[in-house]
């Protein structure tokens, strides 16, 4: 076993405790395993059972909590007071939504593919939970720190595409395969400047390790880097299709899109990944951008993560509770015209102020902040001014257009003759035959 | 200006979040200890004191008060509030009703002992599934004998369930609407927290007096 | 290498959540982009044409309120000025004064909601629908006071309206209208500068004037294109005569322009409402029943009355043969007449603009089938 790869994890402590002083866990006194001698592989499957049982259900109850509480904000948003009735403060609603979608039928459509159809819930949860395995919550609480933990992180979430392409293929569903080739355009158009604009703190970084990450971030990285966080945050709401880029499964268009036909627990599971997801983003960008864990002594560091998690996660639901849905070509133009070139000018000014102050201090981080906030807001500025239609400010009718006079006779470029009509008539009353278009008609 | 809609948008939004709701929670509405409290009729200290486990319930989000909607006097409601004593059986009603929901048969030979002979009621049977509520029968009553309720709760699971029978309209709390009823609203009258029992009250005129009952029905005879 | 494409035809509704109702949209796409579209409805027809003509004239008033359900105040004045005029009924003048403070409270109610779901269909995912359905349920809520009903209303009677104003109405009138002029501010300062609200809905489903002319098309989508046409003032009826209001013009006519119409035409409302409350006087409410009896039997004859509603030109015809219900009913109804040019609208368009422009016409499903 690596040592790198079991240093310090939730892991290596499980299994160390079980194992006893065993080659893995040198680096720390084991005085005894609870396992005798020789029964390593026992340990080795007991502590990955035990991870892979606190991650999944801590993403689980996590998931949970926020259906709750996206609600109750959404209610809060909507001057409603959201689901309250069941439980305290409404908390078990989900618990009954959960016992309701599993109890529902399952429906699967004559013309669909059945093994993929099936297959497609699995795929959309596995890649959703995996994002997991590399996020450090806590100091110590993480069950793998990759050295390519963001590369990693790239490309699971990529994987969600291909579930969506599979679930609205095997649907045999016309609104499902729109939907899916939206979501594959948002894929394709948001995975480039998502990737871009983390390179900037990767070369802040030095390293793509989550755990590395962190430790460079003396302050918060939203301060040094703030077009990356920008991009990063528009891209991560696209790639999870979450509003105003929710073009997947806009409700108002496509009706559920790719999940329209799926019912009962595989549509719990896509539901249950979209949430994953959700958590996961805001997992991320705290992570990369709000210094993860890091707090002051002697609040521990998993309620820093967590307060932080909370934070962004609020953005996130205000964000969708706030905007639109735009549409698919003003989606695309916004990755590849303005998103595209953000992180391009990003990573040029980031490279160039590496290049003059290599290895970051805290000094150094407070000068580049103070050189990249005002870069991002001319350059968000002039983007935004290159992409953006004229007349913005055009709420009010043009004074200059013409307007109809319909009060004449003839309307011009046509052949509708009014008759009868001619102006306020301030006889017209109820009873007098001016109030009618039609005088007497036969009967 | 470009760039300045969205957050003013957001301002609008995070300006709404810390609104109070508008919700109407009904029938009951969810309060913590201080709600609890006040509905107990105790100042909080107390409370917590004499009813523990009431307050920790409070606590947790698990208390409820009843509710009261909110409704116009003038709300067309179900439980139409019949006197039967005002009743001529004219059926007026019936001709009005839109629907021909209203089922009236009536026989010669009520005795008042005031009033003089009047046609008996031997059915009156309103089909409250197929009524929509319209007033109009209320609007034809001569003598306001029918009036329209105010509250809005029948569900049943039997159809049948839902025609409202001559014993049924006799034997319902009398909260008539003031729906074209001008003398409840003169007397601000309110259907939610009083009835109108007698049927004399119910009427558009004057209570007669005992003189003018003996002029009417003895000495013009 | 060229890639084959083919069109696809796809089915929108009857059951879908943005078709105002249950209307079905057979759409043909080339992509996102739309092809052809072929409307069909008749999904929620009762009928009610033919239902009047067992009915007498005063219980149709119920049918009139079922056919366009966000605007029934408006249909029952549309309904009754054609009964009044049918049988030369004078209306009394405190009657006409309530029945134009409700259908102008129904005009913004309707506005109110065509707004809310014009944003709605943007995917706005309910909080700008919210914040106008919030104020609708006031402006309902006014209705109760006055009728005893929300939205089947009946408020209408021939001559006037069946009963006065209670005494705490003129009090909530007054608050109300405070709180519809802070509602729409808020609406604006939301959406109207909105960059997403504006690229979304700026340049999209332009239709040219004469086109809208020639397709008889009325309302705030007509006066989007900047054509003056407000049966108010062309044709006053009631009293609107003496009333002093601005007629709302945009010339844009797309689906911006028709979103600030029915905003800014909202507004003017609530001018029309004071007015109204500055000049109303005490008296009957309806005709007393000597001149105008419960059962009316109009003489032999037609009548045409149309009013500018909600949605534009709304009219009743009706025929009478001398007996106690008309021989014949009919509605012109704004909302199937405005969804003609539902082509012109849409295609060429995107996917995404398609409930957009749809829910720009207003149409009411109720108003469309009868």
């Amino acid at each position: 076993m690596d040592p790198a790869f079991l240093d310090n994890s939730l892991w290596r402590n499980i299994y160390c405790n079980l194992a006893g002083d065993s080659a893995g866990c040198a680096a720390r006194e084991y005085s005894a395993g609870m396992l005798p001698t020789g029964m390593e592989w026992l340990a080795f499957a007991l502590a990955a059972a035990a991870i892979i049982g606190l991650f999944v259900n801590g993403v689980l109850g996590g998931v949970i909590v926020l259906i709750w509480g996206e609600r109750r904000l959404f209610g809060r948003f909507q001057t409603r007071t959201g689901p309250n009735r069941w439980g305290p403060f409404g908390l078990l609603t989900p618990v009954a939504d959960a016992i309701k979608t599993m109890f529902k039928e399952d429906v699967v459509p004559k013309d669909a593919d059945r093994i993929l159809f099936n297959l497609a819930p699995v795929m959309i949860a596995a890649p959703a939970l995996l994002v997991f395995s590399v996020i450090p919550f806590g100091v110590g609480t993480y069950v793998a720190d990759l050295n390519v933990g963001v590369l990693f992180i790239m490309a699971v979430t990529s994987l969600t595409t291909l579930a969506v392409l599979t679930a609205a293929w095997s649907s045999g569903n016309r609104i499902a395969i729109l939907s899916a080739f939206r979501s594959v355009a948002l894929l394709i158009s948001y995975e480039i400047p998502m990737a871009l604009a983390l390179v900037g703190v990767i070369m802040l970084a030095g390293s793509m390790s989550l755990g590395q990450i962190i430790g460079a971030q003396s302050i918060p990285f939203i301060l040094v880097q703030p077009l990356a966080v920008f991009v990063f945050f528009i891209a991560a709401m696209a790639e999870m299709a979450r509003a105003p880029f929710d073009l997947t499964e806009a409700e108002s268009e496509l009706a559920a899109g790719y999940l329209n036909d799926y019912a009962s627990m595989k549509f719990g599971i896509f539901f249950l990944a979209e949430f994953m997801a959700e958590i996961s983003t805001s997992a991320i960008i705290t992570v990369l951008f709000l210094s993860g864990w890091r707090g002051w002594e002697p609040v521990p560091s998993h309620l820093w993560f967590g307060a932080k998690l909370i934070l962004v996660l609020f953005v996130i639901i205000w964000f969708r509770m706030t905007l639109p849905r735009l549409r698919i070509d003003q989606v695309l133009k916004l990755a590849w015209k303005g998103l595209f070139e953000l992180t391009l000018i990003n990573i040029i000014v980031t490279a160039v102020l590496i290049a003059i102050w290599p290895e970051p201090t805290t000094t150094r981080l407070w000068i580049m902040a103070a050189v990249n906030w005002p870069v991002a807001i001319i350059s968000i500025w002039a983007v935004s001014k290159l992409l953006g239609t004229s007349g913005y400010d055009d709420t009010e009718p043009d004074s200059d257009a013409p307007v109809y006079p319909v009060a004449t006779e003839q309307i011009p470029g046509s052949a509708v003759h009014i008759s009868g009509v001619t102006g306020p008539d301030t006889q017209a009353r109820i009873s007098s035959p001016a109030n009618s278009h039609i005088e007497q008609g036969g009967n | 200006m470009i760039g300045l809609g969205l957050p003013r948008g957001f301002l609008v939004t995070l300006k709404n979040f810390v609104r109070a709701p508008v919700t109407v929670q009904y029938p009951d509405r969810h309060v913590g200890l201080f709600g609890a409290a006040k509905e107990a009729g105790m100042n909080p200290f107390r409370f917590v004191v004499k009813r523990p486990v009431d307050s920790i319930k409070a606590i947790a989000g698990l208390a409820t008060v009843p509710v009261a909607l909110e409704q116009s006097p003038r709300f067309r409601g179900n439980e139409f509030t019949f006197y039967e004593d005002r009743c001529t059986a004219c059926a007026s009603c019936a001709k009005y009703c839109p629907l021909g929901i209203i089922e009236i048969v009536s026989v010669p030979g009520k005795i008042d002992a005031q009033e003089g002979e009047s046609y008996k009621l031997e059915v009156f049977d309103i089909d409250i599934g197929r009524c929509m509520f319209c007033g109009l029968c209320v609007e034809a009553c001569p003598y306001d004998a029918l009036h329209m309720g105010t509250k809005f709760e029948r569900s049943t699971y039997v159809r049948d369930e839902l025609i409202v029978t001559l014993d049924e309209l006799n034997a319902a709390e009398k909260k008539p609407s003031s729906f074209y009823r001008p003398q409840f609203e003169e007397n601000a009258f309110d259907p939610y927290t009083e009835t109108v029992d007698d049927h004399y009250d119910a009427g558009r005129h004057e209570r007669p007096s005992d003189e003018d009952l003996k002029k009417k029905w003895v000495d013009e005879r | 290498m060229a890639i084959k494409t083919q069109p696809v035809t796809v089915n929108l509704g009857p059951q879908h959540p943005s078709t105002h109702g249950v209307f079905r949209l057979r759409v043909m796409f080339d992509g996102e982009e739309i092809v052809d579209v072929e409307p069909v409805f008749g999904y929620l027809h009762r009928g009610s044409e033919k239902l009047a003509e067992e009915r007498t004239y005063t219980q149709i008033v119920t049918l009139t309120d079922r056919m366009d359900y966000v605007s029934p105040m408006l249909n029952n004045q549309a309904y009754m000025l054609a009964v009044e005029k049918l049988a030369g009924i004078e209306p009394t003048q405190r009657g006409v004064w309530l029945r134009m403070i409700a259908a102008e409270l129904q005009r913004i109610a309707s506005h109110l909601v065509a707004t809310g779901f014009l944003l709605q269909d943007l995917g706005a995912l309910g909080t700008p629908l919210i914040y106008a359905m919030r104020e609708r349920e006031n402006i309902l809520d006014l209705f109760e006071m006055l009728c005893g009903a929300r939205i089947t209303n009946s408020y209408l009677r021939p001559g006037g309206v069946f009963m006065d104003a209670p005494t705490g109405f003129w009090l909530a009138l007054d608050r109300e209208l405070v709180d519809i002029v802070n509602t729409l501010d808020e609406l604006e300062e939301y959406l109207s500068g909105n960059e997403i609200v504006f690229s979304r809905t700026k340049g999209t489903a332009v239709l040219a004037p004469e086109l809208l002319i020639n397709a008889s098309i009325t309302g705030p989508m007509l006066r989007a294109s900047g054509v003056d046409w407000d049966l108010r003032h062309r044709n006053p009826y009631d009293y609107y005569d003496r009333i002093e209001f601005k007629r709302i013009l945009h010339t844009a006519s797309d689906n911006y322009a028709r979103y600030w119409v029915r905003v800014q035409e909202a507004r003017e409302s609530v001018n029309i409402i004071r007015q109204c409350v500055a000049q109303i006087e005490p008296g009957p409410v309806r005709p007393s029943f000597d001149d105008v009896p419960r059962l009316i039997r109009p003489p032999k004859g037609d009548a045409y009355v149309a009013i500018e509603g909600s949605k534009g030109e709304l009219g009743f015809y009706l025929v009478s043969d001398g007996g106690i219900a008309p021989y014949r009913m009919h509605v012109r109804a704004p909302s199937l007449i405005n969804l003609t040019l539902l082509r012109d609208m849409l295609i060429g368009g995107l996917f995404g603009d398609l409930f957009v422009s749809f829910g720009s016409v207003d149409l009411n499903m109720g108003e469309v089938d009868r």
